[in-house]
């Protein structure tokens, strides 16, 4: 039998794909185009959120929607009829998360030299689409109080990714055990510099400074 | 869950260094897979199995697992403890200002050929 060769790789699984996603946002840095990767988990009110958030930008940027799930095109359909905005789906064909080659797809069936802002909702899910980095300029994720105050404990990833943390859901607040300062305190643990932004998409309180904030990182990206 | 797309990372990059070095089967890929990593061994292996045998220079080969520990620093003390057993918490002085030294690897170390 031949001796066994060996070949020393030393290579982390990420390497190729953080270098793929660092090239795409250079090339959206370029293009003036500013790409938002939005998380959560499944039936945090993502789609929800955003429809009232597009509702209050449309007017002020041009934006696409990039909806990535496992199956189905409800969520493209809602977000276009909701409010008229261009919105494809991206079907990621059973994995859990979009990689940066998945998002330069997506992005290449959007015409994207005509706008200011893509939003792409990632796959409902804390775990695996924090490992990979999708492109974007920012990450965002919405907690909802129904999941509790102790995600950024049991997620810490996924909180130390996230520019912008949106609290969703703070209408049914008396009715949780959800303690807010402390949902902040953690997330600051794990992210010092986080945003923490409650709402409630269902009623709009809020809404307006999560819109803001977005409004003012596309001017920046743009201007820098 | 997220083990079979990082099973594709894994077969993209093992084929892509096989080629390099002319080697027509793999017959094992060594991983060093941190403990905090969140990738599941077992998950692992058997999404490898399945992957794996569908490529001919990885038909049968096998993928074995190397875990390696996860230490935290506090930034407090500037001692060093065992993660998964404390978590976030120096066991030392209390203080919650630590960060994470190593163990969350998903690293290809070598192969076997």
């Amino acid at each position: 039998m031949d001796p066994v060769k060996i070949i020393e790789i030393k290579k982390s699984v990420f390497e190729d794909n953080d270098a793929d996603a660092g090239r795409l946002r250079k090339e959206l840095k370029e293009k003036g185009v500013y790409l938002l990767n939005l998380m959560s988990s499944p039936g945090s009110g993502k789609t929800t959120t955003l429809i009232r958030t597009l509702n209050l930008l449309k007017d002020n940027l041009r934006i696409a929607v990039m909806e990535a799930d496992i199956d189905s095109d409800v969520d493209a359909v809602k977000i276009k009829e909701a409010t008229g905005i261009p919105s494809i789906q991206l079907h990621t064909g059973g994995m859990c998360h979009l990689d940066a080659e998945m998002t330069r797809q997506g992005l290449a069936g959007v015409e994207m030299d005509n706008l200011d802002l893509v939003v792409l909702e990632n796959v409902g899910n804390l775990v695996c689409p924090a490992e990979f980095d999708t492109g974007a300029c920012r990450n965002a994720m919405i907690l909802s109080v129904p999941e509790g105050h102790d995600k950024p404990l049991k997620y810490p990833l996924m909180f130390s990714v996230c520019d912008v943390v949106v609290i969703n859901k703070i209408d049914v607040l008396p009715y949780f055990d959800f303690d807010l300062d402390k949902c902040k305190e953690y997330i600051h643990m794990r992210n010092p510099k986080a945003q923490v932004i409650p709402i409630c998409a269902k009623t709009g309180e809020g809404v307006e400074a999560f819109a803001q904030w977005i409004l003012e990182e596309v001017k920046n990206w743009k201007q820098h | 869950m997220h083990e079979l797309g990082i099973v594709f990372y894994i077969i993209r990059d093992v084929k892509k260094a096989a080629q390099e070095h002319g080697v027509e089967h793999v017959n094992a890929v060594v991983m060093n897979i941190g403990e905090v990593s969140t990738v599941v061994p077992e998950y692992l292996t058997d999404c490898w199995r399945w992957a794996a045998d569908k490529e001919d220079v990885l038909r049968g080969c096998e993928l074995k697992c190397n875990i390696l520990p996860a230490v935290t620093t506090c930034n407090a003390c500037g001692k060093e403890y065992p993660t998964v057993q404390h978590g976030i918490r120096c066991p030392y002085c209390g203080s919650e200002d630590t960060v994470l030294k190593c163990g969350n690897e998903v690293e290809i170390k070598e192969l076997e050929v």
